[in-house]
């Protein structure tokens, strides 16, 4: 057979049926489900008389709506409380496993997918979620979906797909201290943009990327929606079978050896040919910072706002001159001279304990100095991607640390990377944000959305504006 | 789903690029469990002045005359003109929904997000794919032609103007055939149900701890 790439091989392994025009019936490994994409599906599933194809290929978790502070008292919003509940009744009612509000398990879907093992290698995972992308970190086919397509997986446990054409993103070398995946992801829909991606399945290559913890990929991973790209996704190598070994979901014994030997064979075979290939040099990323409404829009964080006046064509010239408007930001300026008014650390792109952990070192730091978040900055909140990771960063201290600087320290959920919940901009409020979606509105109407990784977004809130975090990292990173 | 056939619809532009599906529709619907009732909402931050919040009695909001959707010569539109990477973002089926119950059966874009496009056809909406430069000449069309309506043939997969201009598009065989005789996926299927077992017995074999 001739050399395939890891997305032809997971392709392979899944197809069921092929129609005459190319299009696929692909099985479907797992499906995450959480409250707000799921309702309608299993209304559908009632009104039709079904029942879920293979209930072990669920897991349900409510996140999206959830109170990240004073849960004992409940869902305040009588809306969210509502969707809510019905997630707990359908899973009831269907004998799907959930981890509830108040399970210690609970948290973000594609946070507590890949913590409990119940991602894999080798599988197809969907979730009505575009973030599913997050899970091919681990060398699965990953992809978000719609309810209607959320109903069909749980009534057949397949999806029909045409094939994605594939795309490589080999980023080789070191990235410098200081520069996370997180800007990686952003560097590269700076230079593709947010639809650089469309159509394509990519996978994330290259000594840069290997370097990468689990979590970083995930990171990175994760925001390949954001590219427009259907799926993101890293081959499998010792880390991702080191990562899996003891999860509760994981296969255990002799089946988890078993599987290793199959895990470790889902990598591009040398010579696999891809449709496109992006090269970017890991040292010449910079910490990135968005400054639009847009992932596209972003620049590194010792650049500029850029100028409308020098827009590669009109239709970008009136995208930038709107989205300057909105963000309240003049052509020119120093990204290094925006203050913000809040900073959210948080959301499935850099919720994941590496990422609390790099936050905590500037919080660690700036306690060091007698420094706290800055005056002008109303709220700092960390919010964990799961309890058990919120569990974990209590362990190692984290939690003393954030507070002791003056952040906020919360309960886990998706909070104000989409303000389903409480957790929200006011309009004209400015935030720096470890999220993925700097759209108008996004965390909260008229609210200005600057994306950053975790460590930057930590030095914002200290500094009460971006700050460039090679500059602080000798005194913060140690 | 409705099934899609022939449309001949008025159209309305929507000039910008990359409008995402918070813009489409704003999370706090996103809180409803129903499938219907999104209308109202559709691209809610523009259309009204005021904050929306699910429930709101939509007819006594202050509207925003700056918006184009607003504008009365667009008042039942059932085509929309849009700019490249249409529905990008969040795979809410909301965004579709909303769209649909609005009153638009067709999107005229020269890309759109993947997800969004797939949505679409789940529900009745078709989504059609044109060259950039088509689809400004569409735009300059509409602005200078008030009530310009567009047919939209799915079978014979054309778009047509009103002085006869006839465009082909694009589109997957198993969708139109699914869109044009409104069936359900779910049905279809099941029709699978053999081959799908098969496949599982199979893969049992190869990878047990897929399946424990």
């Amino acid at each position: 057979m001739s050399a395939r790439t890891l997305f032809d091989k997971l392709w392979d392994s899944h197809v069921v049926h092929v129609e005459p025009d190319g299009t696929a019936l692909l099985y479907i490994d797992r499906q995450l489900v959480h409250e707000v994409t799921s309702p309608q599906a299993f209304e559908g599933m009632k009104m039709n008389g079904r029942k879920p194809w293979r209930l072990a290929s669920l897991l349900a978790t409510p996140d999206h709506n959830i109170p990240t502070a004073d849960r004992d008292k409940g869902i305040a919003d009588p809306v969210s409380r509502t969707q809510v509940e019905t997630l707990d009744a359908n899973c009831a009612e269907f004998g799907i496993t959930e981890f509830g509000m108040n399970d210690p398990r609970q948290g973000i879907v594609h946070v507590i997918g890949p913590e409990q093992g119940f991602t894999q290698p080798g599988m197809t995972i969907v979730c009505g979620d575009s973030h599913t992308s997050t899970h091919g970190a681990f060398g699965a086919l990953a992809f978000g979906i719609g309810t209607s397509e959320v109903e069909h997986v749980l009534a057949t446990q397949c999806l029909w797909q045409k094939k994605a054409k594939t795309m490589q993103v080999r980023v080789e070398g070191e990235l410098k201290f200081g520069v996370t995946a997180k800007d990686i992801a952003l560097a590269v829909i700076g230079r593709i943009g947010t639809a650089g991606g469309t159509g394509y399945a990519v996978e994330f290559a290259g000594s840069a990327i290997r370097a990468l913890s689990m979590e970083g990929r995930m990171t990175l991973c994760n925001m390949a929606i954001e590219a427009g790209a259907r799926a993101g996704m890293v081959a499998v190598d010792e880390k991702t079978v080191a990562y899996m070994r003891g999860r509760p979901y994981a296969p255990k014994g002799e089946q988890f050896e078993q599987a290793a030997t199959y895990w470790r064979s889902l990598v591009s075979d040398a010579g696999a040919a891809f449709d496109a290939v992006l090269e970017l040099d890991a040292a010449g990323i910079k910490p990135q910072v968005t400054w639009g409404t847009s992932p596209e829009m972003v620049v590194p964080v010792d650049g500029r706002v850029p100028d409308p006046a020098h827009a590669p064509n009109a239709v970008k010239k009136s995208d930038w001159e709107r989205a300057l408007a909105y963000m309240g930001l003049s052509a020119n300026t120093p990204i290094d001279q925006i203050n913000v008014d809040k900073v959210f650390i948080g959301s499935c792109t850099n919720s994941r304990i590496e990422d609390l952990r790099e936050a905590a070192k500037v919080a660690s730091w700036a306690v060091a100095q007698n420094r706290k978040v800055a005056g002008n900055v109303k709220l700092a909140m960390v919010v964990p991607g799961s309890g058990l990771v919120k569990a974990q960063a209590e362990a190692e201290g984290l939690d003393k640390l954030f507070t002791a600087a003056g952040f906020e320290w919360r309960d886990p959920g998706c909070s104000m990377c989409l303000a389903m919940n409480a957790d929200r901009l006011e309009p004209g409020e400015r935030c720096a944000s470890t999220s993925n979606r700097n759209f108008e509105g996004r965390q909260g109407q008229g609210g200005r959305t600057h994306l950053v990784s975790p460590a930057m977004a930590a030095a914002a809130a200290v500094f009460g504006h971006f700050v460039d975090i090679r500059v602080l990292a000798n005194e913060v990173m140690q | 789903m409705k099934p899609f056939t022939r449309l001949d619809g008025l159209v309305a532009p929507l000039d910008r690029a990359n409008v995402d599906t918070d813009a489409i529709i704003p999370k706090q619907f996103l809180k409803s469990i129903k499938r219907s009732g999104f209308g109202p909402y559709a691209f809610d931050e523009w259309r009204y002045l005021d904050h929306g919040e699910p429930g709101m009695d939509c007819s006594a909001r202050p509207l925003n005359p700056d918006f184009v959707l607003n504008q009365a010569r667009y008042q039942g539109a059932s085509v929309l003109l849009a700019r490249e990477n249409f529905g990008c973002g969040s795979s809410r089926e909301h965004a579709p929904w909303a769209l649909e119950d609005y009153g638009f059966r067709a999107i005229i874009a020269p890309s759109f997000a993947d997800i969004f496009f797939n949505n679409c056809f789940k529900n009745g909406v078709l989504p059609i794919v044109l060259k950039a430069e088509i689809v400004d000449k569409l735009f300059r069309e509409t602005a200078d032609a008030e009530g310009y309506r567009l047919t939209v043939d799915l079978a014979a997969q054309t778009v047509t103007t009103p002085s006869g201009e006839a465009f082909a598009f694009d589109v997957d065989p198993e969708r139109k055939h699914r869109l044009l005789n409104g069936l359900d996926d779910i049905s279809l299927t099941l029709k699978f149900t053999d081959q799908i077992q098969a496949y599982e017995a199979r893969r049992k074999g190869e990878a047990p701890w897929l399946f424990a």
